[in-house]
């Protein structure tokens, strides 16, 4: 398996190095590149894991749909680069200080984990013989924890409803279509033929 | 995976024999691709000719078949332009980021049973990835190019692509249900008693068409470099090279488009109908033609269907496509319940 190993050292290099780079890169734009970059390699890592459902997903969802609007927000954002540079000097010892208790708790997590019963062994073989892994996590979602998923959709659902209320603007004076009425339009009242006489005009 | 025997009876051991018989087949694949763009392109050009009574390209070869051999070279001799407000490497990577993308799709398509490079659990996600990272080769190059028109036309591609992935993924969930695999040769074997077209999926076929037509940016969707509007849209900046493998990338994800509607609801490589005369034509023979029979279509709605408005374009996509498969999704689901041996449609 030696090949594996070289890919996972591979992917997993340039995952870290795009990381660092997307927090480095002086043009935001190059930063979402970047960030694209590492998803793509976190998605070919889940595939070394055998887990190719996930890394699929990831693809779609984060680097076809997330990505796409942070660029086009980035790539719309009128940022001028030499005043962004002298405010991030600014902030360093702040977000230093961010990172330092993010870091602790992290390493107090880590600390105090402890497994739920039954784990390691669900982790011993995490795909039941047979089946694809699509087929075992449609499984586990949709029987052991229907509900936890479902209660997710619904606050996804709540999300989506409340960002378009917060960004739904109804202009007065805007001029829409209106499609059936468009189409119900005929020729008779489209259209009338005005014969002009020479020398009168219209 | 045809020839990793005959590599292993000379010798080679098992690993080296796949990786050769791999490399072999993608390079013979590439090159058939390569080919069947110029083909498409010509017939493309010709039957847009033929519908507005003109001949269409007719000089160069007989009856014009060198037509694109000779554009194609006569854009890889032209000088590269790299205007100097661009950014260099984005702008350069754009199209190989495009042509790319449109050469990793066919990986998973099935020509003929066994016929496939990576027959992969996962067939139609990867698929449904590919088209979705499509977006980043028309808006990096708009972004990178630095002009006005190719900006305007990358917002444009972006929110277009985006709109119409939305129901291109209801439909492909519908189909999914139907099969019950997310394999593209086990989706082409689940149609052997009827394709999908000719069952409760038939509206959802029509839709994939019209949604494939926008994620294309063929005409009528073709905003994003409408003439008139933008001049060429994204590929303003672009000149020789670079231009080829926008328009290389452009054609190939057309035909790729027109192959996967034939494995999801064209019965892939199955023959029209399972007797004698019909199913000794090779299966390869019965995905061409359905391809073939599809790209006609496409280049049909090319000719005949004027170009939409940028809101009647989003007004399709969110406002008719989207609740449709959405209701056609739960309708699919419903069905399949109620019939889970055999389906009673066919």
């Amino acid at each position: 398996m030696l090949l594996t190993e070289i890919a996972f050292d591979l992917f997993s290099a340039i995952m870290i190095a795009s990381a660092f780079m997307v927090i480095a890169a002086r043009n935001p734009v190059h930063s979402v590149l970047f960030l694209i970059l590492t998803f793509f390699n976190a998605a070919a890592l889940f595939v070394l894991l055998g887990a190719e459902f996930l890394a699929m997903i990831l693809v779609i969802v984060y680097v076809g749909a997330v990505a796409v609007l942070f660029l086009f927000v980035v790539m719309m954002l009128d940022v001028d680069f030499a005043e962004l540079k002298r405010g991030a000097l600014q902030y360093l010892p702040f977000g230093t200080l961010v990172g330092i208790v993010l870091l602790c708790e992290l390493i107090l997590v880590g600390s105090v984990w402890f497994f739920a019963p039954g784990a390691p062994q669900a982790l011993a073989h995490a795909t039941p013989s047979g089946l694809t892994n699509t087929a075992a996590l449609g499984q586990i979602l949709y029987t052991n924890y229907v509900y936890y998923f479902q209660t997710a959709g619904l606050i996804l659902l709540v999300a989506m409803i409340g960002a378009i209320v917060l960004t739904l603007r109804h202009k007065p004076n805007a001029r829409r279509q209106s499609i059936p009425v468009q189409n119900a339009r005929s020729r008779q009242d489209a259209v009338t033929l005005v014969e002009i006489e020479p020398g009168r005009g219209a | 995976m045809f020839l990793v025997q005959p590599f292993q009876s000379i010798g080679v051991p098992y690993g080296w024999a796949w990786f050769l018989s791999q490399a072999i087949i993608m390079v013979v694949l590439s090159l058939i691709l390569m080919l069947s763009v110029a083909a498409v392109i010509l017939a493309d050009r010709k039957i847009w000719a033929a519908v507005q009574l003109r001949r269409g390209p007719n000089v160069v070869g007989a009856f014009g078949l060198l037509q694109t051999i000779a554009d194609a070279l006569k854009f890889i001799f032209k000088e590269v332009i790299i205007p100097s407000g661009a950014n260099k490497v984005l702008f350069l990577i754009a199209p190989v980021v495009t042509a790319t993308l449109a050469f990793i799709a066919w990986a998973v398509i099935p020509f003929a049973k066994g016929w496939v490079i990576s027959n992969i659990n996962v067939g139609i996600l990867y698929l449904f990835a590919v088209s979705s990272l499509g977006v980043y080769g028309v808006i990096v190059a708009g972004w990178a190019s630095n002009s006005k028109y190719a900006f305007l036309s990358a917002l444009r591609a972006a929110a277009q692509m985006v709109s119409y992935e939305v129901s291109i993924g209801f439909v492909l969930v519908t189909v999914l249900l139907f099969a019950g695999s997310l394999n593209l040769s086990a989706i082409v074997e689940a149609q052997r008693h009827g394709w999908f077209a000719f069952t409760l999926l038939f509206p959802m076929f029509v839709i994939f068409f019209i949604s494939s037509l926008a994620e294309t940016q063929r005409p009528p969707f073709d905003l994003l470099e409408a003439e008139s509007e933008l001049v060429a849209g994204f590929t303003v900046e672009y000149s020789s090279t670079p231009f080829l493998m926008f328009f290389l990338g452009e054609y190939m994800n057309v035909i790729m488009l027109c192959g996967l509607m034939t494995v999801l609801f064209l019965g892939g490589w199955l023959p029209v109908w399972h007797v004698a005369p019909f199913t000794y034509v090779p299966g390869v023979v019965w995905f061409i033609l359905k391809m073939a029979v599809l790209f006609f279509l496409m280049a049909m709605v090319k000719a005949i269907v004027p170009r939409y408005r940028y809101d009647q374009l989003m007004r399709l996509g969110w406002k008719v496509f989207l609740p449709i498969s959405l209701v056609w999704v739960v309708l699919t689901a419903g069905w399949v319940m109620a019939f889970p041996h055999g389906i009673g449609a066919y």
